[in-house]
């Protein structure tokens, strides 16, 4: 057992369910979407990113293409909702449709790296 | 060649994971704790940190900007939180900065960087270049002097103290240098091999065994760019022949040819120094070493090139040699830096003495020894280093020979003009009468200054007004190139020395010698008259005035007035 794969398969794949937690629920009801499990989503999935650095094999270099997509959704996300609720003083039901819709495109991302992650362990054959 | 660019890159991101961690998590631990501890608003109702203004604290905190207790003074709680993200967040930064820095000063690093910067550099150059591999006192000398030509090169060299004075020398061009061994393929790719700019390839390092694997490389990736290898031994100089390298410069062998020519035919000589030279300078002197009974010290690969080169021109050599072993037949053995060795050898009966060490301390105490001994007696020394030239000059020596030169000597015009470079090779062959006339008339039509030697091709590109003449059936001579653009009956300062048709060669071609097109020619003359002569090359209305001395008129007004003016006539 190889512990830096093991620290890797897990921030990949908690970046994965911290987001789909975050999109799962009605995507018009504040009360399904909570700010801490985004917050938990961009921190995983940032270190998910940072660990992804300075691999130099093309499967490496697809998985942080796939990290950074998902980065840039999750950061959007935060973006519009802080925008929406503080600067232009509107509510959480108003923008929270958008929010979610940002997060599902990040929650992609993720997916693709996930699936990646799988692919590679069952091309490892040992 | 990108993946040294992208080398920087990742070994960039690779050493900076653990310290952006470090900084994620303590930047997130600080927010989650911020909105996490209850506040109180400044009426006095509970309130929360949301978590756009936790990480805006947050962000001031860490970079210890602070603005204070915003948007409401803190609980006790969240000072008591707070003072620790202080601390946690500015170690995190510290952690981070550091390890930047010690990146910048790691040597797999700065490696990385200064090899990303040289491919960039090199890919940048945008005129036609050469590849210079080996900076040493030939390799200098050489680069120095293409610089002044205004030829761009790329250096290699195995030794960083070379590439460092390369990068301190004032050489007008930008010239990109990087310290590496030459004979790796991809060092010789990183400086450009593969570039369609890249003109040549100079392998003048050292070490021979370079040299050839460098002319190999070069062969085998760009056949069809020239390569000009610098060789010690024989069996270099064969070895590259084999494959094809363009051109073989053994140093030893050059010089001592040289040598034996300033004594047969000393005009030569002089030609060579004299149209290799930059235009306006102070014409060298000819010298004349006297043919008798030599000493030659030291019996390495140029003292036996000395020897052999002396004795064929009749002269009676005695050589002077520290190791039994190296030492030919009747040799004395000893140093010829001493007088016992010196008498022995007959130093008081001889004309002169060749002190051809690879040391300049040893060259000059044995010339000193030998001028004791026998003040009258003619001296010719190797000088080894350029550095030494100020001793050498004050020594005087009669017959200062620079190995380094001799090489640039050969590689520049094979660099500058390949024409003047096949000149040379066919003067070599001429007689002492020959070329002391030609001496005299470079003499005379340039007054004590060097000339300037250029070379075109009677083709579209270089003399267009030559070429469309010549295309039409029109006839024009070598004499009517000769004659000034604004006056024809004035004569320019110029010779013609070489006109090369297909396979056939003609020196010094007469005067009514008619151009055809492809034909190469080889002039030269005073400093400036290329610029002269290149109005006619160029220009179809001066050409046609100095064939024929008619001044065509320009334009259609003038044309159609003066064809009225003929049918009136």
């Amino acid at each position: 057992m190889n512990l830096e794969k093991v620290v890797f398969g897990f921030f990949i794949l908690l970046a994965l369910t911290l987001n789909f937690g975050f999109v799962m629920g009605d995507i018009e009801n504040p009360e399904h979407h909570h700010a801490y499990e985004l917050y938990a989503a961009i921190i995983v999935s940032l270190i998910a990113t940072v660990l992804k650095f300075g691999d130099r094999s093309h499967m490496g270099a697809v998985l942080l293409a796939t990290s950074l997509v998902a980065d840039l959704q999750l950061l959007m996300a935060a973006f519009v909702w802080a925008m929406a609720t503080h600067v232009q003083g509107g509510t959480d039901a108003e923008i929270i449709p958008s929010v979610v819709s940002l997060a599902g495109g990040a929650l992609l991302a993720n997916l693709a790296s996930g699936v990646l992650l799988i692919i590679e362990t069952a091309a490892l054959r040992r | 060649m990108d993946s040294a660019l992208s080398r920087v890159l990742f070994l960039f991101f690779r050493r900076m994971r653990a310290p952006l961690i470090v900084l994620i998590s303590a930047y997130s631990i600080s927010v989650l704790g911020l909105v996490a501890i209850p506040g109180v608003d400044d009426a006095g109702n509970p309130w929360h940190f949301d978590f756009f203004h936790a990480f805006y604290f947050v962000s001031f905190m860490g970079s210890t900007i602070g603005f204070g207790e915003i948007p409401y003074a803190f609980t006790a709680g969240q000072r008591l939180w707070v003072s620790f993200c202080i601390f946690f967040t500015v170690i995190a930064w510290l952690y981070a900065i550091g390890r930047i820095f010690s990146l910048m000063q790691d040597p797999a690093f700065t490696r990385a960087t200064t090899e990303a910067r040289f491919i960039m550099a090199v890919r940048s150059i945008s005129q036609p270049f050469t590849i210079v591999c080996g900076y040493g006192e030939s390799g200098n000398l050489l680069v120095r002097a293409m610089a002044q030509r205004n030829l761009q090169s790329v250096v290699l060299d195995k030794v960083q103290a070379n590439i460092d004075s390369l990068l301190l020398e004032n050489l007008g061009l930008d010239i990109p240098g990087f310290c590496c061994d030459a004979s790796v393929t991809r060092h010789l790719l990183e400086a450009g091999l593969r570039n369609p700019r890249c003109r040549s390839v100079v392998a003048i390092t050292d070490i021979d065994d370079d040299n050839v694997k460098i002319a190999i490389t070069a062969k085998l990736l760009r056949p069809l760019i020239p390569v000009i290898a610098r060789a010690g031994t024989r069996e270099a100089v064969d070895n590259l022949a084999s494959f094809n390298a363009d051109h073989i410069i053994n140093a030893y062998e050059a010089f001592g040819e040289h040598l034996a020519m300033t004594q047969r035919t000393p005009s030569v000589h002089l030609l060579h120094a004299w149209l290799i030279s930059l235009p306006g300078r102070t014409l060298q002197l000819p010298v004349t070493p006297p043919v008798g009974k030599w000493v030659i010290c030291g019996y390495g690969r140029f003292g036996s090139s000395c020897a052999r080169y002396l004795e064929a021109e009749g002269n009676e050599v005695q050589v002077i040699e520290t190791r039994a072993e190296k030492a030919p037949d009747g040799a004395i053995v000893g140093r010829g830096t001493e007088a016992g060795p010196l008498i022995d050898a007959g130093i008081r009966d001889a004309v002169g003495i060749i002190a051809g060490t690879n040391s300049d301390t040893n060259t000059l105490s044995a010339i000193m020894t030998a001028r004791e001994l026998n003040p009258g007696v003619y001296i010719a020394a190797r000088q080894d280093r350029r550095a030494d030239t100020e001793i050498f000059q004050a020594a005087g020596i009669d017959l200062i020979m620079e190995p380094s030169r001799i090489i640039v000597w050969r590689i520049l015009p094979l660099l500058n003009t390949p024409l003047l470079s096949r000149f040379l090779r066919l003067l070599r062959s001429w007689g002492e009468d020959d070329a002391h006339e030609l001496c005299e008339r470079v003499q005379a039509l340039c007054g004590g200054v060097t000339p300037e030697t250029w070379s075109f091709d009677v083709d579209p590109d270089s003399a267009p007004a030559v070429y469309a003449a010549v295309d039409q059936g029109g006839e024009v001579r070598i004499r009517d190139l000769q004659r000034t653009p604004t006056d024809r009956e004035t004569d320019l300062p110029c010779i013609p020395l070489l006109l090369s048709r297909g396979d056939s060669n003609h020196t010094l071609p007469g005067p009514d010698m008619a151009l055809d097109r492809g034909d190469r020619l080889l002039f030269t003359g005073r400093a400036g008259t290329r610029r002269a002569m290149s109005w006619t090359l160029q220009n179809p209305k001066a050409l046609e005035y100095v064939v024929t001395g008619n001044d065509l008129p320009d334009g259609t007004i003038w044309r159609w007035l003066a064809k009225r003016r003929q049918r009136a006539a």
